[in-house]
């Protein structure tokens, strides 16, 4: 089932007339007739958990904002999407820029937010043409503006862009740069949702997490709630990328198995050449990467589907997580050491530098991987990096740290005779002449 | 440095969407129109220039610009290859990508072409990776890159840059 892809094969569907002619802005007209709480509570009965990665319901979020007399509130949409492997909420604004402005507006009216925000990645810069021109279009036929539909409610939607800031994806990260300062992260509390953007009660949702409350509103709160299973309710955004037959961005019912995503012709198709799958980071380059082994079946031999519960089933020792739902695969021949190697030198070039741990720890990772990777490291130099891993982790302001430490861990976790061969073969590691043939059989032992 | 009058209308139409006393947070957008502005590059003058339209300290836009790495704060070429080469494009072969456009225009990274059209500045994932290995170029991103698509993107900037001559 789609409820946000549904209509975005459709020629044009980027123009309102279009868009309308298809359904569009009829949530906008339910919602409209709707108290802002009976808003809030259909998403609260949805169960829709944010989209940006850390999964926290969005019915709850919305009902934390605070509303002092005669302070204005705002709401902000995060499309700072920037974490390795995710490209979905760029493919949403680019074909669908509409469902997204129904999304936000239904989401203001909601939260009585008369000044919106899109901060968008300063890269996607097309894409803001894209989406100022859907705002001027949702204006002109009375969806944006001073008293929409005769309601009464003015709201205005602004794009903002970013400048090339993975940590503005951070929330009070974004804030910040909102503000037009460096994109540092706030020490919380207070959270925005008392004091956020101008020290204003503010909430800060994903694209998707936005654009799904307009499904919410057509088919109502309890129905959505039904789709998908348990806590991972309603569909999904995935992107899938790395080695696959069919890269791109697929919306799943969240009862699907990892197994059926990879192979089935609908999603993935596969892995070209008939190569065999090494390795998978399921939910962006920040949670942990498991072992083929580890993939399909837990570690306690069951099924794992593409939801919050399941991929996170076994912890950080056997598990991973759902994250963003940036999906990205790795085949017999791609060496471990080498890809956690760019994802530390990401991470190293994205942190704020405002806590230590984090500023210091990025920078050591990278080095030593970096010679790890090029054949001049030493078998210390692994203890070395999961030590210092393990003491960024939980010890800075915001959760880049964590997202910087946790593919370290699980790299060595699952992959540590990988890091053994380069400090063994160094002549070989440093002509990235891997000869990992050896993963391209089952891995049969997990070190846990 | 000055701004054209159009986009002077734009840093205007900026400024005035937020509230009366936050106009600093229209800095990064019109940090964005200056750097257009100035051949692709932030200069003191440049950005002191921005601190007097929104009436804050120089210290104040400097602080900013040296943070976002889409700020360059020094002369960059015509043409600006940021080719991305974090994990998902790495897996696609962006390393290789990256070594034929340092050979075949004889710079490294970072650095630019003694004829200034060309300057290649390594990128952190630029959202692309399921049409990977990929370059952003000026507004719009180059997909799905191979040898012989890099050098038809190096012939059409050199006929462009001819063409504007």
């Amino acid at each position: 089932m789609k409820l946000l892809l549904e209509n975005a094969h459709i020629e044009g569907i980027r123009y309102y007339e279009i868009y309308r002619k298809h359904g569009g802005y009829r949530a906008a007209e339910k919602a409209l007739k709707m108290a802002p709480d009976e808003i809030v509570e259909e998403v609260k009965k949805s169960g829709l958990r944010g989209r940006g990665g850390a999964g926290f319901p969005a019915g709850m979020k919305w009902s934390f904002l605070a509303k002092p007399e005669g302070v204005p509130r705002h709401l902000v949409c995060n499309a700072d999407e920037s974490e390795p492997g995710t490209f979905k909420d760029r493919y949403l604004m680019e074909f669908l820029p509409h469902l997204l402005i129904e999304g936000l507006l239904i989401s203001s009216f909601a939260l009585g937010s008369n000044l919106t925000f899109i901060y968008i990645r300063g890269e996607y810069a097309w894409i803001v043409d894209v989406l100022e021109q859907a705002i001027a279009e949702a204006k002109t036929n009375g969806w944006l503006g001073k008293n929409i539909q005769g309601t009464g409610f003015d709201c205005e939607i602004h794009v903002q862009r970013g400048a090339g800031a993975y940590i503005c994806g951070e929330e009070t990260a974004l804030l910040e740069s909102l503000e037009g300062k460096r994109g540092n992260p706030r020490i919380k509390p207070p959270f925005p949702a008392v004091q956020g953007l101008w020290l204003r009660p503010t909430v800060v949702n994903n694209v998707e997490t936005l654009a799904a409350v307009v499904p919410i509103m057509n088919i109502g709160g309890e129905a959505y709630s039904k789709i998908g299973v348990g806590r991972s309710t309603g569909t999904k955004l995935i992107s899938a990328c790395g080695n696959i037959n069919k890269p791109g961005v697929y919306e799943i019912e969240m009862n699907l198995s990892v197994e059926e995503f990879i192979y089935s012709d609908e999603y993935c198709s596969g892995i070209p050449k008939g190569k065999k799958l090494k390795a998978c980071i399921p939910g962006g380059s920040s949670v942990p990467i498991v072992p083929a082994n580890l993939l399909f079946k837990t570690a306690k031999g069951e099924t794992r589907y593409m939801n919050y519960e399941s991929l996170s089933d076994g912890g950080f020792a056997t598990g991973t997580m759902m994250g963003s739902g940036g999906f990205i695969v790795l085949d017999e021949d791609q060496c471990v050491v080498r890809h956690t190697m760019t994802l530390a030198r990401f991470y190293n070039h994205e942190s704020c530098g405002q806590c230590s741990p984090c500023r210091e720890g990025t920078g050591w990772m990278y080095k030593i991987l970096k010679n790890i990777e090029y054949g001049k490291g030493k078998m210390s130099d692994i203890d070395l990096l999961w030590d210092i891993q393990g003491k960024i982790e939980g010890n800075t302001i915001c959760p880049l740290g964590d997202a910087a430490a946790w593919p370290v861990a699980a790299a060595i976790r699952h992959f540590r005779d990988e890091f053994e061969w380069h400090v063994t073969h160094p002549e070989e590691a440093q002509t990235r002449n891997y000869g990992l043939a050896h993963y391209a059989e089952p891995l049969s032992t997990v070190t846990v | 440095m000055k701004f054209s009058e159009e986009k002077l209308k734009k840093v205007n139409e900026i400024i005035a969407r937020y509230p009366d006393g936050k106009q600093k947070s229209a800095l990064i957008p019109i940090l964005h129109i200056a750097q257009e502005e100035n051949n692709g590059w932030l200069d003191v003058t440049t950005m002191d220039h921005v601190a007097i339209m929104l009436n804050i300290l120089p210290i104040e836009v400097y602080e900013v610009a040296t943070f976002y790495s889409m700020f360059n704060l020094k002369p960059v070429g015509k043409h600006v290859f940021e080719v991305c080469r974090t994990g998902p494009c790495m897996l696609n072969g962006s390393d290789d990508i990256i070594q034929y456009i340092k050979d075949k225009l004889g710079i490294n990274e970072g650095e630019t072409t003694s004829d200034g059209l060309f300057t290649l500045k390594p990128a952190e994932c630029l959202g692309a990776c399921g049409y990977a290995p990929m370059m952003q170029l000026g507004k719009h991103y180059r997909e799905h890159l191979t040898k012989e698509k890099v050098d038809l993107i190096i012939d059409e900037c050199r006929r462009n840059a001819a063409k504007n001559n």
